[in-house]
């Protein structure tokens, strides 16, 4: 193993430590503030830890095949966000078109939950299934708009790296398009994490956890590890988009503050219907982005 | 997904702890038909309690429910009462009508606790029974319990009030007041909750009479019934109160109706409190003649009614039961269908439904299981009837 393998296994490791322990913030975050104790730091690493020393049960009607293979096929993907993204910001290794990868391999998870979820041909993990969907429509569609204002700010640069190093003087964030397109990723990153109010797909007092319903034991221990996976780099992703000047250690206050707007998000918030989901992202939020657009088009 | 299919919520559900089952007959996310199904948890209290002596079925219909515990033994109480034509001391019928608005007001809490959790609003949840638990604490503080304070007696109260206890319950009530002002506040000014709950499971005012709907659940419907007012029993008469009715019959109307019903719930302790005598807290009783009486009483959740007949032995010989959520729960029946499974979760709670005292029996055959209704479980007991006089005639 080259020295290069070695370094970029720590970067994984370390990068599912801090997602595992953003996620665990967020959960005491929502403790205090609902005057709950909360649980201790370990808690997903050992939640982690004991899914995967549990039974697997798998459903009989269930198609085995795509049962199995979709909680595997979400985290690889995730690792592979991950690693994408932690070469580009913490090596400055990047290669052209790496945003298109990162955009490609964040779709594959939420596909995957939901041939997952039609698989286990539970109705509830069906209606959680096309309720995914529905919510896939609105938040993706939002994502690239964001995505567009970075490219256009940017001048047209399809790297992540490139992008970065053009924030060397000023962030994004400190123009009006790039507030814009701040908040449409803060959004994105929400319903993509299936926190309230975007979790219902998940909804547990409607639809039992919906599509994870059959999940259970180590299957259902890969997509918690892909969640922990994605507390790192979807927040990341965000602060390489919007807040990339100064990514020394600067990145970490920078990462506590986005765990801080969505827990409060998540508390201050009741769960939306799926028709309100989608007439919040398709009637405010991609209005928003265009109008976004073309503000940084006319260069604000 | 126009393919019609079936969404159980129930028989084990975490939207509601207890054993029902509500079947949702979907299209996509729209449900058009609601079946309910009930009878998981029957207990034969009624049977039961014919084989406790008097006082001792005060204890038992007290664990009918765990949260209604003061409005079943204070309707049994009144029934006896009714068939004895007795009244309580003064006293006693105050410290009754503390208890009992109290719990009004911890099981109202409760409920809106519950249904900031079933729209996935957890803070509401955490906060609302925050401020369920200084309640609770008095409670513990009279009684010694938090949950079933035994406090019922036929002819009066079991125990006093102490002075203390009195400093201690102004104290919650006022810091309650202020509690209960921002949940208010909260609610009417959240256009995220308005979007939620307006519009959402209207049960009209016509519909609620026909299926004889009670207490919050009728009153947000506009429909002014209140058994403290309208049958009074205790000193109801001799405080000031008014009852809370709106028209719009939704989540939100069911919402403000138990917000502002908890306000005059804790201006009634206050009333009761300062109006409380000194004297006797309960009258000695030494048999049961024969007779039967009835008592009624407002739950958190509507009328309860207790009946019983007394044949002169130290046993009820009949004793029925009527719980509110036996009329309040059908009524999911007009109000859900229509809406989404996200409305349905909601719509379902909001009668504050209550299964333990609600369950009545299920017949079982070899065909399998069957839900009988009025006019078949009267042709079943015709049927018996033929079979016996057929065996007497045939002797």
């Amino acid at each position: 193993m080259k020295g290069e393998d070695l370094i970029l296994f720590g970067l994984l490791f370390f990068s599912f430590f801090i997602g595992g322990w953003g996620w665990w913030l967020e959960r005491k975050l929502t403790a205090r503030f609902q005057y709950r104790v909360g649980p201790p730091w370990y808690q997903n690493f050992i939640d982690i830890l004991k899914l995967f020393s549990k039974e697997q049960i798998i459903p009989s009607p269930a198609n085995r095949v795509i049962f199995i293979l979709s909680p595997i096929a979400t985290l690889s993907s995730v690792i592979l966000v991950t690693i994408i993204l932690d070469r580009i910001i913490f090596l400055r290794e990047g290669f052209l078109g790496d945003l298109f990868v990162i955009l490609y391999l964040l779709i594959i998870p939420s596909l995957f939950i939901i041939l997952g979820a039609f698989s286990s041909s539970n109705p509830l993990a069906t209606v959680g299934g096309t309720r995914e969907i529905k919510l896939m429509l609105a938040y993706e569609f939002v994502f690239i708009l964001s995505l567009l204002i970075v490219i256009i700010k940017s001048g047209g640069v399809f790297s992540l790296e490139k992008i970065l190093d053009k924030q060397m003087s000023t962030s994004y964030i400190n123009s009006f398009s790039g507030i814009i397109g701040f908040l449409l990723a803060l959004f994105y990153l929400q319903a993509k994490l299936g926190i309230v109010p975007f979790d219902v797909s998940e909804a547990e007092q409607e639809i039992m956890s919906g599509v994870f319903i059959e999940y259970g034991g180590p299957l259902l221990g890969f997509y918690r590890l892909a969640r922990a996976f994605l507390y790192f780099s979807l927040p990341m992703l965000v602060i390489a988009f919007f807040m990339g000047k100064n990514l020394g250690w600067q990145i970490a206050y920078k990462y506590l503050i986005i765990i801080l707007i969505i827990s409060v998000i998540k508390n201050i918030n009741p769960r939306l219907r799926v028709k309100d989901v989608l007439s919040l992202f398709w009637f405010f939020l991609f209005p928003l982005g265009i109008v976004g657009m073309f503000l940084s088009i006319l260069g604000y | 997904m126009s393919k019609k299919k079936i969404v159980p919520i129930g028989p084990y559900h975490p939207l509601q702890e207890e054993p029902e089952f509500f079947k949702l007959i979907v299209e996509g996310e729209k449900v058009n038909e609601l079946e309910i199904e009930i009878g998981y948890n029957h207990r034969g209290i009624e049977k039961l309690s014919e084989t406790k002596h008097w006082d001792q079925v005060t204890f038992l219909v007290e664990r009918i429910c765990g949260i209604c515990s003061t409005s079943h033994p204070f309707a049994y109480v009144l029934a006896v009462e009714d068939l004895l034509g007795i009244t309580p001391p003064p006293r006693a019928n105050y410290i009754r009508m503390i208890i009992d608005e109290l719990q009004r007001l911890h099981s109202h809490l409760l409920w809106l606790g519950l249904v900031g959790h079933f729209i996935g609003y957890n803070t509401v949840w955490m906060w609302a029974w925050k401020a369920r638990e200084p309640i609770l604490d008095i409670f513990e503080l009279v009684s010694g319990n938090r949950n079933n304070y035994a406090m019922m007696k036929i002819g009066g109260v079991r125990r006093d009030i102490k002075d203390d206890d009195l400093l201690a319950l102004k104290k919650v009530i006022k810091q309650l007041y202020g509690e209960l002002k921002l949940f208010q506040k909260a609610i009417e000014d959240d256009p995220v909750i308005h979007k939620r709950t307006k519009d959402v499971g209207i049960l009209s005012k016509e519909e609620a009479i026909s299926f004889g709907a009670v207490g919050p659940t009728a009153r947000a419907s506009g429909v002014d019934i209140d058994v403290r007012r309208d049958d009074v029993y205790a000193n109801y008469d001799k405080v000031n109160w008014s009852v809370v009715t709106l028209t719009d019959g939704d989540i939100y109307a069911k919402v403000i109706v138990r917000i502002l019903e908890m306000f005059e719930s804790c201006s009634i302790i206050e009333q009761c409190m300062e109006r409380l005598p000194k004297g006797e807290i309960a009258l000695e009783i030494i048999e049961i003649p024969q007779g039967e009486g009835i008592g009624r009483v407002e739950a958190p959740r509507g009328e309860c009614f207790h009946y019983v007949r007394s044949d002169g032995t130290n046993r009820p010989v009949r004793h029925k039961i009527r719980a509110p959520s036996y009329v309040n729960v059908p009524t999911n029946l007009v109000s859900v269908p229509g809406y989404t499974i996200s409305d349905a979760a909601i719509i379902l709670a909001a009668v504050d439904p209550c299964y333990c005292c609600t369950e009545r029996s299920v017949a079982f055959s070899k065909e399998g299981r069957k839900i009988l209704r009025g006019e078949e479980l009267i042709k079943l007991c015709q049927q018996k009837t033929f079979k016996l006089k057929e065996s007497y005639d045939n002797r």
